[in-house]
């Protein structure tokens, strides 16, 4: 317990005013969109219009959960950090197997995926060891799983099943996986508590979507592919986009990137975020669902909101360890 | 010692039930509602009873009652503990030795305002459902005023198929269907039908999709989900 209480009291010390800027904004940016959520229910008429805003509120009540959780586990250490992403990951590949197709033959080999596959993931990124973690799932996992499936001597969709799969821990599990791996990455010459990178990798992948979703529903206009996602407009992704790039610009103090590095790596994340998006948008079209679950009120489940983390966290910990370790 | 612990071990249960399986309830006919009920379920695994419960609200799972076996949950102190003492399982005698008595425990159980959990299949399926059992038939015409509510369990049998000592973790959600109406003068075998096919017609979501948490206003064109 004291060393809990050292550990929050460390972070507050050394970080203290830069701290209190980026509780403050994060406070600040909660309660104007609670404010507005509140204006906007009492004004709205029509019933779509409604429709709309209560899912506002909702997403914004979920906001303020998930931002005081993800606060609350940073400050706690890095242990705490990956032990709540290896968590994220285990429900991100429940909602992931649930709308997959699965077979008595695949029963082992999918509850080692969960017990075994998920805490060893995330057991490598904790001791470190980049040369394993990096290549576990997409080498030695893709052999062993399909290795113990064809002992059930099922072969009715048998690549289907293996591939799905796959897909499901690289997404849920390795590609998230990078994000808490940033809290390992020894950066000479950055003094800050590497927690900030994961902050602003999350800072800006998030609100990316955030400003898409606002610029999208007050001045969308052109869909970007209905036939995909419908709620996805050009001028959200340009507005949203070039908003977060902006303030992923603002945040390199919080970074060992130069504003223009930060301006790249947030566009880098932004672009990432949004093909993330797309894809699983894609994959939910294939498999008839609207959302991947239902954890998260009015965002659907944990894949719905980390979908463009999943894509941008592998690239940004790749870049930031070639070009800064 | 063991009553000192079952609220923890009932929340442990409970909880560790939403972290495997999620057990989420879909209330698709009927709503929660403090009033003698008999909610009839598909018997898919070992954690029905457990899921059903996690799925209930507090207030109702408090007065809801799992019809259990008594020669396997009655066999040790630590089961009954479970069992009775966490989730307020009624045990019974299912050897049909003691017919008229199971009968009257159960019978009691709704005539006091509380309800009951049962599975009339009888025996864990693989994902279809079996023919019902007559127990249903004959407590419903024993205390006809109680709630007749079909319980879809749904994924279940995949978490835990029969045979498999392993679990896969997988969102379960519990579908709550409309409450069967009476039929005057209908005969044992016409209800059990009519009472499974009420169960079997909830296998499938009734609005196809997570439609209310959704993120499109009804304003827009829906997904490409209607026309796959």
């Amino acid at each position: 317990m004291s060393s809990v209480i050292n550990s929050v009291m460390t972070v507050f010390t050394t970080t203290e005013p830069l701290f209190l800027w980026l509780s403050g904004a994060a406070l600040g940016l909660l309660v104007v969109a609670t404010l507005i959520g509140a204006v906007l229910a009492h004004r709205v008429k029509t019933p779509a219009g409604r429709d709309t805003v209560r899912n506002l509120n909702a997403r914004i009540r979920s906001w303020w959960v998930m931002v005081a959780l993800f606060a609350a586990a940073m400050l706690l250490g890095s242990v705490v950090t990956l032990v709540l992403f290896a968590l994220l990951s285990y429900l991100a590949l429940r909602e992931f197997i649930t709308l997959t197709p699965t077979r008595r033959g695949d029963h082992a080999g999918l509850f080692l995926s969960f017990f075994v596959v998920v805490p060893l993931q995330y057991w490598l990124v904790g001791i470190g060891w980049y040369g394993l973690f990096s290549i576990f799932i997409p080498v030695y996992v893709f052999m062993a799983l399909p290795s113990l499936s064809v002992l059930g001597a099922d072969t009715t969709d048998f690549l289907t099943r293996t591939a799905k799969a796959q897909w499901g821990l690289m997404l849920a599990v390795y590609c998230t996986s990078h994000a808490p791996a940033l809290l390992w990455l020894d950066i000479p010459g950055y003094s800050l508590p590497p927690a900030l990178l994961l902050l602003y990798l999350m800072t800006v992948a998030q609100l990316s979507d955030v400003f898409q979703y606002v610029f999208g529903k007050l001045w969308g206009k052109t869909r970007l592919s209905p036939g995909i996602s419908p709620s996805k407009t050009v001028e959200g992704l340009v507005g949203g986009g070039l908003t977060a790039v902006a303030i992923g610009t603002g945040l390199h103090v919080i970074t060992p990137f130069s504003p223009l590095q930060a301006a790249g790596m947030s566009l880098v994340i932004v672009t990432a975020g949004f093909f993330g998006g797309f894809v699983l948008s894609a994959m939910k079209r294939d498999l008839g669902v609207k959302d991947w679950g239902t954890m998260i009120e009015g965002h659907g489940g944990v894949l719905d909101r980390l979908d463009s983390v999943v894509f941008s966290a592998p690239l940004f910990f790749h870049l930031t360890r070639y070009w800064f370790t | 010692m063991i009553p000192l612990f079952q609220p923890a071990l009932r929340h442990g249960l409970l909880g560790l039930t939403r972290l495997l399986v999620g057990a989420r309830a879909s209330w698709e006919g009927s709503a929660p509602a403090d009033v003698p009920r008999i909610y009839f379920a598909n018997h898919t695994s070992h954690l029905d009873t457990l899921a059903v419960m996690a799925a209930l609200p507090a207030n109702l799972r408090a007065r809801t009652h799992p019809v259990a076996a008594l020669d396997y949950w009655g066999g040790s102190a630590l089961r009954r503990a479970v069992a009775v003492g966490c989730l307020n399982a009624l045990l019974v005698d299912r050897t049909g030795k003691a017919t008229a008595e199971v009968m009257d425990a159960m019978a009691a159980v709704l005539e006091s305002g509380q309800s009951l959990i049962l599975f009339p299949e009888g025996t864990r399926g693989d994902g279809t459902v079996a023919p019902f059992k007559s127990g249903l038939y004959h407590l419903s015409q024993r205390v006809p005023t109680a709630e007749l509510v079909p319980v879809f369990i749904e994924n279940l049998h995949r978490v835990m198929p029969k045979g498999m000592p392993l679990l896969v973790p997988l969102i379960c959600t519990m579908r709550f269907g409309a409450p069967l109406q009476g039929v005057e003068g209908e005969d044992k075998a016409a209800f059990l039908g009519r009472a499974r096919d009420a169960l079997v017609s909830l296998s499938r979501p009734a609005s196809q999709s997570n439609a209310q948490s959704n993120s499109q206003p009804a304003s827009q064109p829906s997904d490409q989900r209607t026309t796959r």
